[in-house]
């Protein structure tokens, strides 16, 4: 008979590490990190099921400041680490935290591919429109206009989508948040955890170091005012229209996630070689 | 009559033309009938339309390199066959069969002095319903090595069962007007009869058996990116890893394929990706990351000619530097090569074994020549080197993922286990894992994963080593067998010489190699590789004999037995 062991209840402290962030004062990460813990408490999640990988930037030193298991590996493929952890280890819980030149820059084709595969994650992008480990460099999600040392009078470019990539490559669950909501951003993560398949969740996460404008995004964000659809084509519409500060669960699959097939263990090797006998 | 020790056949043919079946159920069929024997393919990298040959070579022994010239060569047509250039030699005692409407036989054949005998191949064919040349090569080819008619018969039977009747009765009308045209020719090939053995066979590709032995090795989880002359590894892997409860997942590219099996091994399953140099390339940023955080894991590299995309479909010795030294950082970690297609199991299964010992990513440089060749062997013995990962358990106190251990290897806690989540990390990091930029801990991480490969006893594999004449040849890879075969000739000649190849390149072994070295006065280094790669890493890590010399040509040429036999000479 399983032993059934009785753990106390989760509380959020239970999921921060006693290693101090690197981030700035004020960095809207640190709502990011408080976010997490609340939505791990609420799932009451063992710390050790739960890894959370990451690649690199600000918002990538995430995973050591949990007390869960986690990857900081190289710039831009967390996701790719993650799959092959996910389909080896199902019974994990895996959450991959990118921000938005690492998920969407260096990292872009393997987001693609995540959401096109829809295994059962969540991948969350603190997005700050800046690349703000390396000081100040416009990022797939900058504004056009945006001056650095690196793009003299903006970049000109058209920013980045990302929920509307998501969308189209098949992601299964997308929501767009507001680090300076912790609880609202707890909420959805919980949903996103929750929900079968690959989960995006996109949160708006102020550099105030780099571009203390964001400061202002606390009065430019709105809660959605319809909730969350499973019909892509009006996801798109409504994604494509909106003003950037919609905030909530835009869109909510049914895809069912992808599971590879996978053998019995414990099959004697010596059939393998059937292949080979003459 | 007389008898060889080897008979070397190339059948040629613009790419569908089935000069690689008619190999392939040639060697098949000497195999079934006793023989062993070595099945190259070298193609161009044209899907179809392109040159493609199958270049067999069959013996009552084993058969370790393809031979310095072809007794026979069948031309099924020429188009594009001046391609090979001298990949495909003939001499004055060959045999060329042509046919006639096959177009212009290449000039370096014409002018080869051997005989040509003329043989309307299609037209046979024609004659036949659904009846293919490719088949009445085969026919010709069989009379004249003496292979019966009844073994290919049922070896059509075997291979042509899902084709049904009329495709093994067309096979085989092809086969019997091959093997009667043949009947007229005043030349055979014959081989020693077989010597009878109770052994188990195989038939089998360094890449098949590179896959079998990750398996035997403890992979349970394979990443797929396809590239050239790599993929027959993940196309086995993807069926059989399913029956033995593993998993391979197809990736967006290399980048993602080498990141998933570091995710796969942090989760504790022992993982595996196969490549070529491009993907090699690709995979260096990651394979620095398994190194300093400690992941266990596995990386075939099929060696093409390059640099860049180079030569796809042929060989090549030129990924040692990238693989020995590719990394940005200092960053230790094992590379390895299989000195035959039966060894690509052996050093595999080694591979898998020494990545999970010593949580240390492994490179295996097997090439184009040992991994896409075929070969006829006695079944390999089965070696105990199975993947056993120290692993954290019971953790009380604070986990300590990269503590300082004597032997520099610290336990890994994997994902589920109590107490011991931490954080891997490509960032210097402390025992603990935690991000530091200080310099202590940063030597002391580089010493310990130093340390860890440079204390490891790897025992007698670490290389082949034959003889003790003063005159080495040291050698390494696919190159080993046609060494040895130069060795054998030149012993035939009174000359003796020993022979080294190392099969792990890394870590260096200097005591091991000292000790081989020792009291030897000449060494002549063999390898495929442009800028003599090998040499220059041996000089860089161990002292050689006083006097040495250098045979090294890029490919996709081979060096033959011949030509390391020549310099052996040439030095006596």
């Amino acid at each position: 008979m399983a032993v059934v062991e009785m753990r106390p209840a989760c509380k959020p402290g239970d999921y921060k590490s006693d290693i101090k962030p690197i981030w700035c004062p004020g960095c809207g990460d640190y709502h990011v990190l408080m976010s997490f813990s609340r939505a791990f408490a609420e799932l009451a999640l063992p710390p050790e099921d739960l890894v959370v990988v990451s690649g690199i930037g600000c918002s990538s030193r995430i995973p050591a400041y949990t007390s869960c298991y986690g990857f900081h590996g190289v710039h831009g493929r967390a996701l790719a680490l993650a799959a092959g952890l996910k389909v080896t280890r199902p019974e994990l819980t895996v959450v991959v935290a990118s921000g938005d030149g690492d998920g969407y820059s260096i990292g872009g084709n393997h987001f693609l591919h995540a959401c096109r595969r829809n295994i059962d994650m969540t991948y969350v992008v603190m997005d700050n429109h800046i690349y703000g480990m390396t000081k100040g460099q416009p990022s797939p999600t900058t504004e056009p206009e945006f001056d650095t040392a690196l793009s003299p009078g903006g970049t000109g470019l058209r920013p980045f989508h990302p929920l509307v990539i998501a969308l189209a490559s098949g992601a299964n669950f997308i929501a767009r948040c507001f680090s300076g909501e912790p609880n609202q951003t707890a909420a959805v993560l919980v949903e996103a955890i929750r929900h079968p398949g690959f989960s995006f969740v996109e949160i708006l996460s102020p550099c105030v170091t780099f571009r203390p404008d964001e400061r202002e995004w606390k009065n430019l964000v709105h809660p959605a005012p319809v909730g969350a659809t499973n019909d892509p084509a009006k996801a798109a519409r409504r994604i494509m229209t909106d003003d950037g500060f919609n905030i909530g669960i835009l869109y909510r699959g049914d895809r069912k996630p992808y599971r590879p097939a996978v053998g019995q263990a414990g099959v004697d090797l010596a059939e393998l070689e059937r292949d080979f006998e003459l | 009559m007389e008898e060889r020790d080897s008979v070397s056949v190339a059948v040629v043919g613009s790419g569908g033309a089935g000069a690689l079946t008619a190999g392939n159920f040639l060697l098949e069929a000497a195999s079934l009938a006793g023989w062993q024997g070595l099945l190259s393919r070298t193609v161009g990298p044209q899907i179809r339309g392109g040159e493609a040959a199958a270049l067999v070579r069959l013996s009552d022994r084993p058969v370790a390199c393809l031979s310095d010239r072809y007794d026979l060569l069948i031309g099924i047509d020429w188009l594009n066959a001046d391609r090979f250039g001298a990949e495909i030699e003939v001499g004055p005692r060959s045999l060329v069969i042509s046919d006639p409407r096959g177009g212009e036989l290449p000039a370096g054949v014409a002018a080869a002095g051997a005989r040509i005998i003329e043989l309307p191949m299609k037209e046979m064919a024609k004659a036949i319903p659904d009846g293919r040349a490719n088949m009445i090569a085969l026919g010709v080819i069989a009379r004249l090595v003496g292979l019966s008619i009844d073994v290919l018969s049922a070896l059509l039977e075997k291979r042509l069962a899902d084709k049904g009747r009329a495709a093994i009765e067309a096979s085989r009308a092809g086969i019997n007007a091959g093997f009667e045209a043949a009947a007229g020719y005043d030349f055979t090939l014959r081989l020693p009869a077989p010597k009878p053995s109770s052994a188990r066979r195989w038939l089998v590709s360094g890449n098949e058996a590179a896959a079998l032995g990750a398996i035997r090795g403890g992979v349970r989880f394979a990443a797929a990116y396809p590239i050239t002359p790599a993929t027959e590894i993940l196309e086995w892997l993807a069926p059989n890893l399913t029956k033995v409860g593993g998993v391979l997942l197809q990736a967006e590219d290399e980048l993602a394929a080498i990141n998933m099996i570091i995710g796969a091994s942090f989760g504790g399953t022992p993982a595996l990706t196969a490549t070529s140099g491009p993907g090699l390339s690709l995979m260096i940023e990651a394979l620095g990351l398994a190194t300093a955080a400690e992941i266990p894991l596995v990386v075939i590299d099929v060696m093409r000619g390059g640099p860049s995309t180079g030569i796809p479909t042929k060989s090549e010795q030129a990924d040692l530097n990238i693989a020995v030294y590719g990394c940005h950082g200092d960053a230790p970690h094992l590379v390895l090569a299989p000195q035959s297609i039966g060894d690509c199991l052996f050093t595999t299964q080694w591979a898998t074994y020494l990545a999970e010992a010593l949580q240390s990513p492994a490179i295996v440089l097997s090439d184009q020549f040992i991994g896409q060749a075929r070969a006829a062997i006695e079944r390999p013995a089965e070696i105990a080197f199975v993947g056993q990962r120290v692993r954290a358990a019971n953790i009380a106190g604070t986990y300590k993922r990269y503590a300082l251990a004597a032997n520099g290897i610290s336990p890994m806690a994997i994902p589920g286990t109590r107490g011991g989540q931490y954080t891997a990390d490509g960032l210097t990091h402390n025992e603990r894992g935690i991000p530091t930029s200080g310099e202590r801990d940063h030597n002391a991480q580089l010493d310990k994963r130093r340390d860890k490969l440079a204390q490891f006893k790897f025992g007698d594999h670490w290389a082949t080593r034959e003889g003790a004449s003063e005159l080495v040849v040291i050698t390494w890879g696919s190159l080993t067998g046609t060494a040895r075969e130069a060795i054998g000739r030149a012993a035939g000649d009174g000359v003796e010489t020993s022979l080294l190849a190392p099969r792990l390149l890394s870590p260096v072994q200097p005591e091991q190699f000292a000790a081989v070295i020792a009291g030897k006065a000449r060494a002549l280094i063999v390898e495929q590789s442009h800028g003599a790669q090998f040499h220059r890493y041996l000089r860089a890590h161990y002292d050689l004999p006083p006097e040495v010399r250098v045979l090294n040509r890029a490919g996709p040429m081979p060096i033959r037995a011949s030509e390391i036999h020549r310099a052996i000479m040439e030095w006596s």
